[in-house]
């Protein structure tokens, strides 16, 4: 634009610091957006200068893991025990959710969740035992993100659990779920009373075959034309997941009822479905990874392919920093408790999936979402800033999940690091919040900021490969 | 502690809701603890574990919403319990009050205005250039107001920016004009046939406010800021600026106000004068006026601006203002006439470095000596130190040392009414020499800042004030002038006229 247009159209101003100069503005009657503008979060000069040199080649190598992650069709295609599909699964593996942790480090609920998986397993027969065995070499922890799969909470994957098959028909590649238990005293928020491991054994013996049979029956499901649905039906497909089940019952129930010779147990099989608004959350989590997965490693790339929490840690990887991890100390999320319970029972974030946040779901589509906006703050103009804010960081806008109150904008899709240094704008995630002690089970649901560090480290972690 | 609860049948509420409520209730006086939830064998496991299942919830359905409490009394109990009904209520009435959306960045911005063409950026020196920049990558022009941006910066944004075709005003630019809207600390001028372009901010304000009260307008002011005509960066603003007026149709002459550049950026700008068609008024202030419409104060430039709009002479134009040489002479005599022995010297006390430096001048060319400044720039001597002042004294109350870790002086009135205090008080001081900048940023109400001690000051000395600004301006020129002259200020039409004033007053003193 050359100085004489300007002086030919109407000014309009972007004010980006003091809003006194915005106030005389708008008293003039000028066309005028505020910018309500932060200092950059805290990294190296060096790394700040390395990266704005670098500015083209990130620029090109984003819109390349952007356009993988657009493209990718995540489709439920099977069911399989874990140790017989999971990469590198071996007997004496557990996995977990968030980046890697010993023992030593894991918080309550997620030892709770290995103590239960061990008697699960038939590895301990009380829970004494199965914490020797848990401190004992015999046993080898390794996080669900470096084996194609993904956990809710305490995320624990035993090599005997039924897992979900997920298949990203773009480009090929696998992940892997385990079946969501429902609410109430669950695994994967770290209890593991005796009933429990019953429900566990009966998701073995009788969820896994007929929704294995039923699977079989009805085909590869295409899951993200179905969380696209259910995003238009209010659900952001992480804290809330009720319309997506319902489609998902929708699309299962004939199968089961004509796979299963059992009416008993296709009644069962329908009931715990239909009796767990969550039970979807266990196929959006696997299909963001199938998604980002296919994304990984694209030499200069600031887009995040994992982030992630184990309770102690909060972990991110970024596509153009291989496997490497950034971590940092993980916050207690702002919650609403259930009764009884307050923020000092809350476990610090946990689980595997905030994966949705980084597939451009959960908290970065919470606009979409007005029925649990409560726990954003009381009001759907609230829910709609978050949103709004988490464009501001996005690589991307999503071609296919939609916010219907933004005129059906595409949700703000891949966290580009680089944005979120330089606008100091953290991406936000809505949870659930796990008792500290193991074996309580879920005690409230919020939100919370991602930890900065781990972000402030990738920053730098970036620099580091791109100066080589 | 008791126990009580109660069904609520065929009122479906979704659970957030219901742990807001209950959390709502959890913090009424007397209550311990309180679950609203709807009645189904998972929330009444729940209910139980939490010691809060009662007897009537046995036979509750799965559409029922359950209340239960547990408090000190019976009396608190039932009141939590009908406390319910209203909290619902209240949950569904709230109404959203649709906030719009704040920006985090220009580019979250450019969502919002995608056809924005200007940025005006304020925030703190070491991080403006990188916003400048990416507003270069958009395409926008750039009014950099911030300053403690390093050189290197500004020659780099500036280079990319001439290059773009764009303008880059500052950094350090404090006022520009740009189709008639004022940024930054500017006034609410006419539009009109003159354009300018200024490396002084204060500059701009006085010569633009004087063609406006004149009865001219703006076409475009142009801010560069004060380093932009050093040799480091070439004036590329400035040259740039120059060449956008002269293609604009608007503007019929076209002003240029700076302190004075360095001789490469000189010599450029002499040459780029020479192929514009419109007439060019300069004043570089503290050199020798340049060519025929050259200029040696703010005044002189604004109003020979103004006579070749008009067609006339600068002195014809002269008499539209109130003043010209005889109301200064007459109100030199009757200050003169009123001082007793011993009062001789002025004390300029001013808010605007560029105003500082035109008393300077003003002073010089009267002739008067022993003058002291903090910002010496031409005869003028080095005050030792700023706080104290020597014979006649010229303090720049904007500059650094006086600005440190408090708001600039056009805002913060304190320190200057504290020093006229003093200064009135030196049996010494015959004169007190202020200026008053009005418009959009400054202190809305400098009137009432000034009032006592002006009061105060004219028993003892006299006060001469010129006001910059305009009567659309938020402060309002003509309110200022009397609420000044009531308080027994002597108001002057420009910075000039005020300098001459006193700067008459301690010469006559000086031959006396």
């Amino acid at each position: 634009m050359l100085v004489g247009d300007l002086f030919r159209q109407e000014l309009k101003v972007v004010n980006i610091g003091l809003s006194s100069f915005k106030e005389s503005l708008d008293e003039v009657g000028a066309q005028a957006v505020q910018v309500d503008w932060r200092p950059p979060m805290d990294v190296s000069d060096e790394s700040r200068r390395i990266v704005g040199e670098h500015a083209k080649e990130i620029d090109a190598a984003n819109a390349k893991v952007m356009d993988i992650i657009l493209r990718g069709m995540p489709q439920r295609v099977g069911m399989a025990r874990a140790i017989d599909v999971v990469p590198g699964m071996t007997s004496n593996m557990i996995l977990h959710a968030g980046p890697p942790i010993t023992w030593e480090r894991m918080c309550g609920p997620m030892r709770g969740a290995v103590i239960g998986g061990l008697i699960y397993e038939g590895k301990a027969t009380t829970p004494d035992e199965a914490e020797k065995l848990a401190a004992s070499d015999e046993i080898e922890y390794a996080p669900c993100h470096e084996h194609s799969t993904v956990g809710p909470m305490a995320g624990i994957v035993m090599p005997s659990m039924p897992v979900f098959v997920l298949k990203n028909e773009e480009f090929g590649n696998s992940a892997y779920c385990t079946m969501n238990e429902g609410l109430g005293k669950v695994l994967r928020y770290g209890a593991f009373a005796p009933e429990v491991i019953e429900k566990l054994r009966w998701m073995d013996s009788v969820l896994y075959p007929v929704l294995d049979a039923a699977i079989a029956d009805v085909g590869p499901i295409d899951l993200k034309n179905l969380m696209a649905q259910a995003l238009h039906m209010g659900d952001e497909v992480h804290n809330r997941n009720r319309a997506a089940t319902s489609l998902l019952y929708r699309a299962m129930a004939p199968a089961i009822v004509r796979s299963c010779s059992d009416d008993r147990q296709a009644v069962e099989v329908l009931e715990f479905i239909n009796g767990n608004d969550h039970f979807f959350l266990n196929l959006s989590m696997p299909a963001c990874k199938v998604t980002l997965d296919a994304a990984r490693d694209v030499p200069g790339s600031s887009v995040v392919i994992a982030m992630t929490r184990n309770g102690t840690d909060f972990g991110i990887q970024l596509s153009g920093t291989g496997d490497e991890w950034f971590t940092g100390p993980v916050d207690v999320p702002d919650a609403l408790f259930f009764p009884g319970y307050t923020k000092e029972d809350a476990n610090p974030d946990i689980g595997d999936s905030s994966i949705t946040e980084t597939n451009g779901l959960g908290g970065f589509a919470i606009a979409a979402s007005p029925a649990i906006v409560q726990f954003v703050g009381g009001t759907t103009s609230d829910a709609i800033q978050y949103t709004l804010e988490m464009y501001e960081i996005a690589a991307a806008e999503n071609t296919v999940y939609q916010i219907p109150y933004l005129n059906f904008r595409g949700t703000p899709t891949g966290i580009d690091v680089v944005k979120v240094i330089t606008k100091n704008i953290l991406p936000f995630i809505d949870t659930g919040v796990a008792h500290r002690e193991p074996g309580v089970g879920q005690v409230g649901a919020g939100v919370l900021s991602a930890s900065a560090e781990p972000f402030t480290r990738a920053f730098e972690g970036l620099a580091a490969r791109l100066a080589k | 502690m008791v126990v009580a609860g109660r069904i609520k049948k065929g009122a479906y509420f979704d659970s957030v809701t219901l742990m807001n409520v209950a959390r709502e209730l959890s913090h009424m006086e007397g209550v311990a603890d309180a679950a609203v939830v709807m009645g189904t064998n998972e929330n009444r496991a729940i209910l139980s574990a939490a010691d809060l299942l009662t007897s009537e919830f046995e036979s509750s359905s799965d559409t029922d919403l359950l209340i239960g409490v547990r408090a000190e009394t019976d009396e608190i109990a039932e009141a939590a319990l009908v406390a319910v009904d209203e909290l619902l209520e209240n949950v569904r009435g709230t109404v959203d009050d649709g906030e719009a959306f704040t920006p985090r960045s220009l580019d979250g911005a450019l969502d919002v205005v995608p056809d924005a063409n200007l940025a005006l950026i304020s925030v703190a020196g070491r991080y403006a250039g990188e916003v400048a920049a990416r507003a270069l990558d958009r395409g926008l022009h750039v009014m950099l107001f911030s300053d403690n941006v390093p050189l290197k910066t500004e020659v780099e944004l500036k280079i990319r920016a001439h290059n773009q075709g764009l303008l880059v005003m500052g950094p350090d630019c404090g006022t520009a004009i740009i189709n008639g809207v004022p940024l930054g600390f500017a006034n609410a001028v006419n539009r009109g046939p003159i354009g300018i372009v200024a490396a002084s901010g204060t500059g701009l304000q006085e010569v633009s406010t004087l063609v406006s009260n004149l009865g001219s307008g703006i076409s475009q002011a142009i801010g560069t800021g004060g380093h932009d005509v050093k040799n480091a960066v070439g004036g590329v603003t400035f040259l740039d600026g120059l060449e956008a007026l002269a293609d604009d149709a608007e503007t019929e002459v076209i002003v240029l106000v700076s302190k004075p550049p360095d001789a490469e950026v000189l010599d450029r700008i002499r040459k780029k004068v020479a192929g514009v068609k419109q007439p060019v008024v300069s004043i570089f202030l503290g050199t020798e006026p340049e060519g025929p419409n050259g200029c040696r104060t703010l005044a002189e430039a604004a109003f020979r601006a103004v006579a070749i709009v008009l067609g006339k002479e600068p002195e014809g134009v002269k008499g539209l203002l109130l003043g010209g040489d005889d109301r200064e002479i007459g109100i030199v005599d009757r200050i003169v006439g009123e001082r007793s022995s011993g009062q001789r010297y002025v004390r300029a006390l001013m808010s605007g470095g560029t105003f500082a430096s035109e008393a300077e001048i003003v002073f010089a060319d009267l002739g008067l000596n022993d003058v002291h400044s903090n910002v010496p720039s031409g005869s003028a001597a080095k005050l030792d130190d700023p706080l104290r002042s020597v014979a006649n004294t010229i303090v720049d109350l904007g500059s650094d040392e006086f600005t440190v870790g408090r708001p600039h002086p056009m805002i913060d009135y304190s320190l200057r009414v504290k020093r006229i205090a003093d200064e009135a008080n030196d049996p010494e001081v015959a004169v007190i020499l202020l200026d008053v900048v009005l418009g959009y940023g400054s202190n809305l109400d400098p009137a009432s800042e000034l009032d006592e001690v002006v009061q105060d000051a004219v028993s003892k000395v006299a006060v001469v004030c010129s006001i910059t600004g305009t009567d659309r301006d938020p402060q309002n020129r003509r309110a200022v002038c009397d609420a000044l002259e009531a308080a027994g200020a002597i108001i002057a039409d420009s910075n000039l006229s005020a300098c001459r004033i006193a700067g008459l007053v301690a010469r006559k003193l000086e031959v006396k």
